[in-house]
């Protein structure tokens, strides 16, 4: 018997970024809001004293525990999808704050290509410059429109960064200056400026100095302790929901969040939500807990599999090209974006490689996006190339030479040689979605309440090899000049496939936004087209995968979506029809 | 990536050492004193390895100088000690001890190994563990599992029957036992192991083989609660300080800072 719970103004699924930007908006504005999370109660007591490398990045302590629920995963149409059964492969967020706890903090806005794509390619290309299996689109919003909620998200974010000289307009400058520069840093930037390239600092979430957002919230300065991507930060410093958003929301008094809550499907009448069913995971009990808007911000993969499983929307059917629900995945995807580059050896520098922080780094950004003409060039969007301090950590850490075995004599000694000396550089680029990169429901494999689990299935096109052959070249570029004496630079083959490997948790699609019902599932306030109380908010509103981390911009669409919901609640109806009086 | 390449050289041979702080460790944790070591239970333990004059590969960690470890070296997971020994003679091989300092064994990484064995990962607890399984293994994608995650098998298992099965092939190729082959004997079936050139039922031999690589560079590396990285003499070897709270004032430096290095029990303050 599932249990019928009192009306709420708002449930929403999630605490991550996206639930908690919704829950601080809504209660402030006076609404009661429950937020279901799967995973346990967390605070930052939890995260002190966490400098453990095999707790946090071997056994992944903080990720989605796979065996309640995951994904499975095929790189062709023709295949049978296999389950993601590790972490190793799929580090998703879970627990209070989600995966806003453990990222680096890599803080990048998108680009004013990225929001128009469709039209910006044709107006500069031609219309034949689109390849046939691409389905990109315009989001149906300009950078412009989104500039507000992007200055919004920074300020909350205690973001740390300083003017790109090639990036676009902004209305305000970083709400904080960059974190320092390390030697390291200054090397790539040097050998950028003498290629002729723009480096610039990578703006950050780490903050450069202890700080308080608009909210009131306390962020404080980072200590480059390296234990930061894959880790709660030890001292407040990493902006989190947990120290912001959800901070703020609770303060207000009207904010629950239901940890230990498994959300299995949205009850509707086919028009209208009528709220969350959920399963409390302590006792096994079932809930409904009834809401007037339903807020869906349990990631994309979460996103997706709530509304196939309740049955909203029509699903994409990549035979016919039919449908929405599903459609436009893409992401950055570990042999393609990313972990690829190329690795320089240095024999008479030694570097504090053991130091760091999640953002901090630099890149350029003269091959991002469209930045670069393409006329001559097999693919489309682009790639920043960047250099990221991290921290290097000394289980995951042990890179040796290409012509060093794996194991053995001289790996020991190289692998502890080197360990200090030597410097990674990597391209992120743009993934354009094509007609069979989906999400579905998989026929065989179920979660742990009995539910089918969301199928993905990634079919790279011949324009996503060429852009990651270009990016990798152009860090041999810059690797040589940085003065590296050996490289081990990594092939892209013609005909790699996808690995299997969700471990960016850069991940978009789903339920993708657009101008109009025809071609998107939710408006550009991610309110559903056809169920009008129902909001679907973060990457799976997103219709492609940009060469940039998505954070900022997934924050910038919450808080808009937070101003749809607000809007909804006093007025009803289609909140993108008409013109929003500002902060309602 | 590097990270996994094959071995393209494997004629450099590992340097093993006596370990001559063998006869210590039997008085230290009172063995000998107790009047043990004749006794029944501790048979096998003494003459099968420990006790063994020129035994070249059943070092163990963490003998010197430190009361209190060796409580905690004893087995949770393995329970033949012929299993244990292979598994000693193998991480050894993978890192071996050089002038750089202590290898595998001494480092503590065979009882981190059974440690973790005997927890929650040996039994893949947090995996998505539901049916069916990829029966044909050759069918699946090497990159969907590398760790021999879509195999029945749990991690416990895989070790099992892999280190057993490097038993049973240096047998049949050199009529003696894994851990009493030569060096190159060993680093021959390792070898061949990581390339998949031996057979193993429900797992890939490589992916073993990628298990127990990464097993052995975590118990090198891993804080000393877990009982690997005995003394911090990984970190110690690699210049990684550990859990410094701090690198405000050194982040920017241009010099290498060399710190002492600090386990989470210091950062923790027990
Ligand atoms: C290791 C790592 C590093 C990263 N680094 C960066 C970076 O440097 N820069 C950047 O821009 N991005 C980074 N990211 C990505 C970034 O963390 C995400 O884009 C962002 O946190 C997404 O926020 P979200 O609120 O949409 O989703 P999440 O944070 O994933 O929140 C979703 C929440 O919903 C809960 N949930 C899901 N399903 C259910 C269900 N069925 N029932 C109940 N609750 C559910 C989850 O437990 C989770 O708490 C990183 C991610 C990871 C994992
Ligand atoms: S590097 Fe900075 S932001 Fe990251 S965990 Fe450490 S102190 Fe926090």
């Amino acid at each position: 018997m599932v249990k019928k719970l009192e009306k709420v103004d708002a449930v929403i699924v999630g605490s991550g970024w996206v639930g908690g930007i919704a829950a601080a908006e809504l209660t402030k504005a006076g609404y009661n809001v429950v937020i279901l999370e799967r995973g346990k109660n967390k605070k930052h007591e939890d995260y002190i004293g966490t400098k453990d490398e095999l707790r946090y990045s071997k056994r992944y302590d903080l990720m989605q525990e796979l065996n309640k629920d995951t994904i499975t995963s095929r790189n062709s149409m023709s295949k049978e999808a296999i389950p993601v059964r590790n972490n190793m492969n799929a580090r998703l967020g879970n627990h209070t704050g989600g995966a806003g706890v453990h990222w680096n903090g890599i803080a990048f806005r998108w680009l004013p290509y990225d929001f128009e794509i469709y039209s910006k390619t044709v107006e500069r290309y031609g219309k034949d410059k689109i390849p046939k299996e691409s389905t990109m689109q315009d989001w149906g919003i300009t950078y412009d429109e989104l500039e507000p909620y992007y200055d919004r998200y920074e300020k909350t974010a205690a973001i740390s960064g300083e003017e790109n000289p090639i990036g676009p307009p902004r209305s305000d400058k970083y709400p904080n200056p960059p974190m320092k520069e390390t030697p390291n840093i200054r090397l790539f930037m040097k050998a950028t400026k003498a290629l002729g390239y723009h480096p610039y600092r990578i703006p950050s979430a780490n903050a450069s100095k202890t700080y308080t957002n608009p909210d009131g919230e306390t962020i404080n300065g980072c200590v480059y302790c390296a234990f930061c991507e894959e880790y709660g930060c030890d001292f407040g410093a990493k902006a989190d929901p947990i120290g912001t958003v959800l901070k703020t929301a609770h303060k207000t008094g009207k904010m629950e969040i239901r940890n230990d809550a498994f959300v299995n499907r949205v009850s509707h009448d086919g028009k209208k939500a009528n709220g969350l069913i959920y399963t409390d995971t302590t006792t096994g009990e079932e809930f409904e807990q009834l809401a007037d808007i339903v807020v869906l911000a349990g990631f994309v993969f979460t996103n997706t599999k709530l509304l196939l499983h309740s049955k909203i929307g029509q699903p994409y059917d990549p035979k016919t090209g039919q449908g929405i629900i599903g459609k436009n995945f893409t992401g950055h995807f570990n042999n393609l974006s990313t972990y690829i580059g190329a690795r320089g050896f240095f024999e008479d520098k030694k570097f504090n490689n053991f130091m760091g922080a999640g953002g901090l780094g630099a890149t350029i950004d003269d091959f991002s996006g469209d930045n670069e003409d393409h006329t001559n060039l097999d693919f489309l969007h682009g790639y920043e190339v960047h250099y990221s301090q991290l921290g290097s950590r000394p289980i995951a850490n042990n890179a040796v030479p290409y012509d060093t075995p794996g194991w053995g004599k001289e790996f020991k000694k190289n692998s502890i040689k080197y360990y200090n000396r030597n410097l990674f550089i990597t391209p992120q680029s743009g993934f354009l979605p094509n007609k069979n990169t989906y999400m579905d429901l998989d026929p065989t494999y179920k979660d742990a309440l009995g539910n089918p689990l969301l199928r993905v299935t990634v079919e790279y096109a011949k324009q996503d090899i060429a852009r990651a052959k270009a990016g990798v070249a152009r860090c041999e570029e810059i690797m040589k000049e940085m003065g590296a004496d050996k490289m081990n630079v990594d092939v892209v083959k013609d005909d790699t496939v996808f690995d299997h490997k969700f471990y960016t948790d850069h991940f978009f699609g789903g339920a993708i936004m657009g101008a109009s019902p025809e071609n998107s599932a939710v408006n550009t306030y991610s309110q559903m087209w056809d169920m009008e109380n129902l909001f679907v908010v973060g990457g799976s509103s997103f219709p492609h995968n940009s060469n940039y981390n998505p954070t900022v911009t997934i924050g910038a669409f919450a808080y808009r979506a937070a101003e749809g919901m607000i809007k909804f609640l006093k007025e009803g109806g289609n909140v993108a029809a008409k013109p929003l009086e500002k902060d309602a | 990536m590097a990270d996994q390449q094959p071995p393209k050289d494997v004629n450099s041979k590992p340097q093993h050492e006596q370990d001559s702080s063998r006869r210590n460790f039997l008085k230290n944790t009172g063995l000998v004193a107790g009047g043990l070591v004749g006794g029944s239970l501790f048979g096998g333990l003494i003459s099968g390895g420990l006790d063994k004059k020129n035994d070249q590969h059943d070092k163990t960690a963490g003998n010197e100088g430190n009361k209190g470890i060796e409580v905690t070296q004893a087995r949770q997971f393995f329970t033949r000690h012929q299993d244990f020994k292979v598994l000693n003679a193998a991480t050894e091989q993978i890192l071996p001890e050089d002038e750089l300092g202590p290898g595998a064994i001494k480092l503590g990484v065979p009882y981190y190994i059974d440690k973790q064995l005997a927890g929650r990962w040996g039994v893949n607890a947090y995996d998505y563990r539901h049916a069916p399984y990829a029966i044909d293994l050759k069918e699946v994608d090497q990159t969907a599992g590398p760790g021999g995650e879509q195999s029945i098998l749990d991690r416990g298992m895989i070790f099992l029957l892999g280190l057993r099965k490097m038993d049973e092939e240096s047998q049949k190729r050199f009529g003696v036992t894994f851990d009493q082959a030569t060096e190159e004997q060993q680093i021959e079936i390792m070898t061949d192991v990581e390339a998949n050139k031996v057979k193993m039922r429900g797992v890939k031999a490589s992916e073993f083989f990628i298990l127990l690589k990464q097993a052995t560079l975590e118990g090198a590396y891993c804080d000393p609660l877990y009982g690997g990285n005995f003394n911090m003499e990984g970190w110690k070897m690699k210049e990684f300080p550990g859990a410094v709270a701090s690198y405000s004032n050194y982040i920017e430096s241009d010099e290498f800072v060399k710190l002492d290095p600090v386990s989470l029990r210091d950062y923790q303050g027990h």
